[in-house]
């Protein structure tokens, strides 16, 4: 070699895209630490709930922004794997398990295994196809939820009481507050490892090539199913969370609606960027709360803002931070 | 001279349409092996079928001595097999570093390594620079892809291929669209890899064949008719009217 | 036993041919323009309460249903040239996206418009009668046998269009290969726009039709159209014939797999038969599409090869 190499910083193409910089996730993490506190000087409490619901629907998101974001995967069921969580947590609070160091692994480990074994035979389509058996596969779970008695059929199942950890109780919103925040963090920090890892770059390129990443030897069907188990995962500890907050589960869940709603919050936030699921369940649910208070009308309001999306910034509004991407993900 | 790959009644059919028909053909270990034949023979498939992209449907494919007939893309190559593209298939948003160093990662492994960063690893970094020297590309190293001339991304479908340190390379059409100035680089650069790589090219431009190749396999609707020196074939009055034709100039 | 066979057969023929009436254009919009469109339901709902509104105003049930299939036939050739033409070129996300808040649009403005309660039309006398089949045995509506007849008519109808017209020729070349198509000088946007009024007003034509027979609600239009969907990727994405397969299989499947079921169970003696048979059905039907997707990714009647 000639001359020594200069080492860009960030990388400026799509493997840079989705790799956040610390100091962003330093001022969000204090933003989020300091949120309650601030709201329970104002006296302002009914916000902490809020707060805890976008914290818990910003995993959920990201979790979808892993598959879709960075693997390039459009599924139209990530409702299923929320839902997988929701009721894991649910059924083991009706067997007396309350411990959330077991209730939430567990709920996280339960999507997992559907998203893996869903996922395998997902893989094999492409596309429209792709979209569609996602859709079939969460449609299929949630005639199960809705049919079987032992969940509850349309009622769901409800929650006595929130898990609970060793010497910390749950049931106070402000702890609550912090406790998904805590579990947020730690699903955050290993997202960022994730996908800055090895294993991160070759899902992104995956998505940029796929045809190329098999001829220079990678396994692209494992390393695309192996994103999808996590991230249905991630929807499922999500869905854990999601059961205690709102004391209980019910086929709602599950509905294709709220697979399209995960959807619409990480294009919201801006699918590939790293804090696009965090940015889409805040603006969302932020929204949401604020045009209800005006009207009954707020899918209206939804509706007309994401079409409006859609054609104006089709990469969502993280994308205003940087240089625009091209479109067809 | 060892043989590296064996293929044997090797079949591919669309529908009803038999493409690859009981095909026979070997490659020894650093050879430059032209595959023609006209329009329509199979050649692109025959690859396919060979990089395992497209299963075949009977016969088998032995490379070095092992029977891939059923592997993965994947594990041939990291086997030793290895192909380019005629239709430029590149990460065309990322720079020729992230390409090559994407190539890089693949053959040493950890892809599963989910939670160690990656941005400053000098062992991808260092492999994806030698590859760019070699090729020719370190000039426009951090260059996006999709803003590189054709030429210079046909290279880099090369390199791509080159950076599996591949013992087989299948190059279709390499020189597809390039100005005669960089056919003749390319050329060079197909003819430095004699010995170290053997190479499957298949390529429409006679002249560049007859020069490059160290043997010449004829493949016309889906079957090898002949196979032998380039000046064994161009006198093989069969290859003649079977293929080359009056497509003979000179 | 027989007599309740020959019932949910029946039954389910209507409700395959009317989920045909939604999947034909469906598949028609999927296999030429590439587009998903999830408000495809929205359009059946519109159709249906416009019907309502309409036998409200004037009570009389014909006139009702032709001119929601006119008005109806007419808003589909209208998003087309606003909205559809301009998702045509994007990503499939894009498209599931914009479709999926046309859906919410949709809800709220006939929220809007009709308020949250469900709406009724009543049948004129002269269809509210039963017809006896079996000798005695079965007293089937005669207004569900009126169903299947236009079904099937609109069926054949579609296929003569299809097979033995220009129109058809042309929808076949598109269906195929888009580009070829273009390049034969078929001028591709005014049957872009055709063919999306033919979706919406056969949309309109099943929402009028099923308004008596169901209540007339917000979100009647995303419960057929997860069937629909179902119908279009069994059959395979752009056949109409496939199309037609697919939706009597889905119908069948429903009504027959229900009464199979909820026997079933009975026979087990388990509480809430009825509701739990009718839900494994549903469930039969996704099996159904998974299964279809993964053996035959491209359907049972690929309309490309």
């Amino acid at each position: 070699m000639s001359e020594p190499l200069p080492q860009p910083e960030k990388s400026a193409t799509p493997l840079g895209t989705g790799l956040p910089s610390p100091w962003a996730a330093l001022a969000i993490a204090i933003l989020l630490a300091a949120y309650p506190l601030v709201m329970n000087a104002l006296g302002q409490t009914f916000y902490i709930g809020l707060g805890s619901r976008v914290l818990i629907l910003a995993l959920a998101a990201s979790a979808l922004n892993l598959a879709l974001g960075y693997g390039g995967m459009v599924s139209l069921g990530h409702a299923a794997f929320l839902g997988a969580g929701a009721y894991t947590a649910a059924i083991l609070a009706g067997l007396g398990m309350n411990q959330a160091w077991v209730v939430l692994p567990s709920a996280f480990a339960a999507a997992a295994v559907l998203a893996g074994l869903t996922g395998a035979i997902s893989l094999r389509t492409r596309g429209v196809y792709f979209i569609m058996i996602t859709l079939a596969f969460a449609q299929l779970f949630y005639y199960l939820a809705v049919s079987l008695p032992s969940l509850g059929g349309d009622d769901g199942l409800p929650l006595t009481e929130r898990s609970k950890l060793p010497g910390l109780r749950l049931e106070n919103d402000l702890s609550f507050y912090y406790f998904v925040l805590g579990t947020a963090a730690l699903v955050f920090f290993l997202l960022y490892r994730l996908v800055s890892s090895r294993f991160g770059r070759a899902l992104v390129a995956t998505r940029e090539n796929e045809r190329r990443m098999a001829a220079i030897g990678y396994p692209v069907f494992r390393i695309k199913l192996l994103a999808y188990t996590l991230s249905g995962g991630i929807a499922g500890l999500a869905g854990g969370l999601l059961a205690n907050l709102s004391m209980g589960v019910t086929p709602h869940t599950l509905t294709w609606h709220q697979s399209g709603i995960l959807l619409v919050m990480t294009i919201l936030g801006g699918s590939g960027y790293f804090w696009g699921g965090l940015t889409g369940a805040a603006i969302f649910l932020v929204l949401e709360e604020t045009i209800s208070a005006y009207t009954e009308h707020w899918n209206l309001a939804l509706g007309l803002l994401l079409l409006f999306i859609v054609l104006a910034a089709p990469n969502g509004v993280m994308s205003f931070t940087g240089f625009r991407r091209g479109e067809k993900a | 001279m060892t043989v590296l790959l064996r293929t044997e009644h090797l079949t591919k059919r669309f529908g009803g349409l038999v493409v690859t028909n009981d095909c026979d053909l070997e490659v020894t270990a650093g050879e430059i092996h032209a595959l023609i034949g006209p329009n329509g023979a199979g050649k692109t498939t025959l690859l396919a079928q060979l990089s395992g992209e497209l299963p075949s449907d009977g016969g088998r494919i032995a490379f070095r001595n092992r029977d891939i007939t059923h592997e993965p893309v994947h594990h041939r190559v990291a086997a030793g097999i290895a192909r380019s593209f005629q239709i430029t298939t590149l990460f065309s948003r990322l720079t020729v570093r992230e390409n090559l160093e994407l190539a890089v990662q693949a053959r040493t492994g950890h892809s599963f390594d989910l939670f160690r960063p990656v941005a400053r690893e000098p062992e991808l970094e260092q492999g994806a620079a030698e590859m760019a020297e070699r090729v020719g590309l370190l000039e426009v190293f951090d260059r996006v892809v999709g803003t590189l001339s054709h030429g210079r991304q046909r290279t880099l479908e090369l390199g791509l291929a080159l950076a599996c340190q591949p013992r087989l390379l299948l190059l279709d059409e390499p020189t597809a669209g390039t100005d005669p100035e960089e056919s003749l680089r390319m050329g060079d650069l197909i003819q430095s890899l004699k010995g170290d790589h053997a190479v499957i090219l298949v390529e429409h431009d006679m002249d560049a064949i007859f020069r490059l190749a160290d043997r010449v396999s004829v493949l016309v609707a889906g079957q090898i008719v002949a196979t032998g020196t380039p000046d064994d074939i161009r006198a093989n009055p069969e290859v003649i009217r079977a293929y080359l034709g009056d497509g003979v100039e000179d | 036993m027989l007599p309740l066979i020959l019932e949910q057969t029946l039954n389910g023929l209507q409700y395959g041919l009317m989920l045909f009436l939604l999947a034909a254009g469906l598949t028609l919009v999927f296999g030429i323009m590439d587009l998903i469109n999830l408000a495809h339901g929205s359009l059946y709902m519109i159709g249906a309460f416009i019907a309502a509104a309409l036998f409200q105003q004037f009570q009389n049930f014909y006139l009702a249903v032709v001119l929601s299939i006119l008005l109806t036939a007419l808003l589909g050739a209208l998003l087309e040239r606003v909205l559809y033409r301009r998702l045509q070129t994007m990503s499939h996300l894009s498209q599931v996206l914009a479709t999926f808040a046309l859906i919410l649009v949709a809800n709220e403005s006939i929220k809007i418009a009709f308020g949250g309660q469900p709406l009724s039309i009543e049948l004129p006398a002269s269809l509210s009668g039963t017809v006896n089949l079996m000798g005695e045995d079965l007293q089937y509506p005669l207004y569900r046998l009126l169903i299947i007849a236009v079904g099937l008519a609109v069926a054949i109808g579609l296929y003569v269009l299809v097979n033995k017209t220009r129109m058809g020729m042309w929808l076949r070349a598109g269906t195929s290969d888009r580009v070829m198509a273009a390049t034969m000088g078929i001028r591709i946007q005014p049957l872009f726009t055709f063919i999306f009024a033919l979706g919406a007003g056969l949309c309109a034509l099943a929402g009028a039709l099923l308004g008596p027979l169901l209540a007339v609600s917000v979100g009647m239009g995303e419960a057929i159209l997860i069937p629909a969907f179902e119908v279009i990727v069994i059959g395979g994405i752009g056949s109409m014939r496939g199309a037609l397969v697919g939706a009597l299989l889905v119908g069948m499947i429903d009504s027959l797999g229900r009464l199979a079921m909820t026997g079933l169970l009975k026979s087990f003696a388990v509480s809430g038969a009825a509701t739990l048979g009718a839900t494994l059905a549903s469930m039969l039907v996704s099996l159904l599409m998974v299964a279809v997707l993964f053996f035959r990714p491209s359907g049972l009647f690929p309309a490309r090869d």
